[in-house]
């Protein structure tokens, strides 16, 4: 076994992990933070999309030894500190971003990175930048409604 | 996946010497190799992580020439610029996710036939460095999935000679967006290259009757590869394959 720790949504999680252990399931099984989603496992849906120093990462393509002293960020720490929807969130709740929800913690994790790059992204620069997010109820039009307000109200 | 070991190098010798354990295989940013292992089409019995390796990381520009650190990340060189043709191919493959993890040492190692990568290091006429020696381009590429580098042998960086006119074309395959056909055009000090991935079953390869038109000045109107050899499957034939090689060249050289 391996030993790693890494700080996820602010906070240090220790754990022995395989050498084949996942990173997607170190996160959900041993720090217990299950919204992340396993939608493909084989890096197509992007429904595991998480932050590792900053950056978004499909996390079922990635070990979890290879993010051993890293900065991650899940969808669990997109809500504000008092557990509220953070703005993100928000903005997919009001323009029904969100049908079956299981694609959305991914895309929501997509959203945050593009915008973290990108202040004010045009319909086709989301839709591009979403190139590996997959809507299984095939709802893209209110996920790129969603993002167009949060990056406006972002500002 | 069936279980591994785990080795974390801190510098390339320390890497090769992990490497030369029985059963050991390189991890640069796994986005082919992890996918690979879960379908137990691949089981190594060690992996040596190469991300942790700071000699392998960065970019650099200079006597006309840029040099990429092996372990550098495809949103690294797509962000870099001063080889334009080269970011914007970069900006292109798979999507950000998959692209803040692959990285060019670890594309060019697998030379996966419908690879971007490989067409703009045989284009562009660049040296695949590794831990032991130069490697020219046109010496690297062997067949598909197949290179010159040896059994534990590392790509440690990519020099590429700046081009005067560049660009790089593809159509993607809807499902996977890799390459079904990709053009990589480049003027160099010795004339046009032509590079195709894609498209062979070979993998990647020079079209020299091309790049023969294009130096001695004449048309590319019409011309297309001999469709023998070409990849045939459900996605197109290896007629349509060579007619887009011949398509895609063509908007390369108008767009370099």
């Amino acid at each position: 076994m391996i030993s790693v720790t890494m700080t996820v949504n602010g906070k240090p999680v220790s754990g022995a992990v395989e050498g084949r252990t996942l990173l997607v399931d170190f996160l959900r099984e041993t720090a217990g933070l299950t919204g992340t989603h396993v939608g493909c496992d084989t890096s197509q849906c992007g429904a595991c999309t998480i932050h590792v120093n900053g950056r978004a990462v499909k996390s079922c393509t990635m070990l979890a030894a290879e993010a051993d002293g890293a900065e991650i960020a899940t969808i669990e720490g997109m809500a504000n500190p008092d557990g509220s929807l953070g703005v993100i969130q928000a903005a997919f709740k009001e323009h029904h971003g969100l049908q079956c929800g299981f694609c959305t913690p991914g895309m929501v994790m997509s959203a945050a990175s593009l915008l973290a790059e990108n202040r004010n992204p045009s319909e086709a620069e989301i839709r591009e930048y979403l190139e590996g997010n997959i809507c299984r109820c095939t709802g893209y039009h209110n996920i790129v409604k969603a993002i167009q307000a949060a990056a406006a109200q972002l500002g | 996946m069936h279980n591994f070991d785990i080795e974390k190098p801190s510098s390339v010798s320390e890497a090769v010497a992990a490497l030369a354990a029985e059963g050991a295989q390189a991890l640069a940013g796994g986005q082919t190799l992890i996918p690979t292992m879960k379908q137990r089409l691949a089981a190594p019995e060690k992996l040596v992580l190469l991300s942790g390796i700071e000699e392998l990381k960065g970019i650099s520009a200079s006597g006309g020439k840029l040099t990429i650190g092996a372990a550098t990340t495809h949103a690294e060189v797509a962000a870099d610029g001063s080889y334009p043709a080269l970011s914007a191919l970069a900006a292109d493959i798979g999507d950000p996710a998959v692209r803040n993890r692959g990285t060019i040492g670890g594309s060019l190692a697998n030379n996966d036939p419908s690879a971007d990568y490989p067409a703009a290091v045989l284009a562009s006429n660049a040296v695949v460095n590794t831990n032991k020696r130069a490697i020219a381009a046109d010496d690297f590429f062997v067949g598909m999935f197949e290179t010159a580098l040896d059994e534990g042998e590392i790509i440690t960086s990519v020099e590429f000679p700046l081009p005067e006119a560049a660009s790089y074309q593809k159509i993607d395959q809807p499902a996977s967006r890799f390459a079904l056909v990709g053009v990589f055009v480049a003027k160099g000090a010795n004339g046009w290259r032509v590079a195709v991935t894609g498209a062979s079953n070979e993998g990647v390869f020079r079209w020299s009757a091309a790049e023969e038109a294009l130096n001695g000045g004449g048309s590319l109107e019409g011309m297309a590869p001999d469709a023998d050899g070409m990849i045939d499957d459900i996605h197109g034939s290896a007629a349509y394959r060579a007619h887009l090689v011949g398509v895609l060249t063509r908007r390369a050289v108008a767009a370099a």
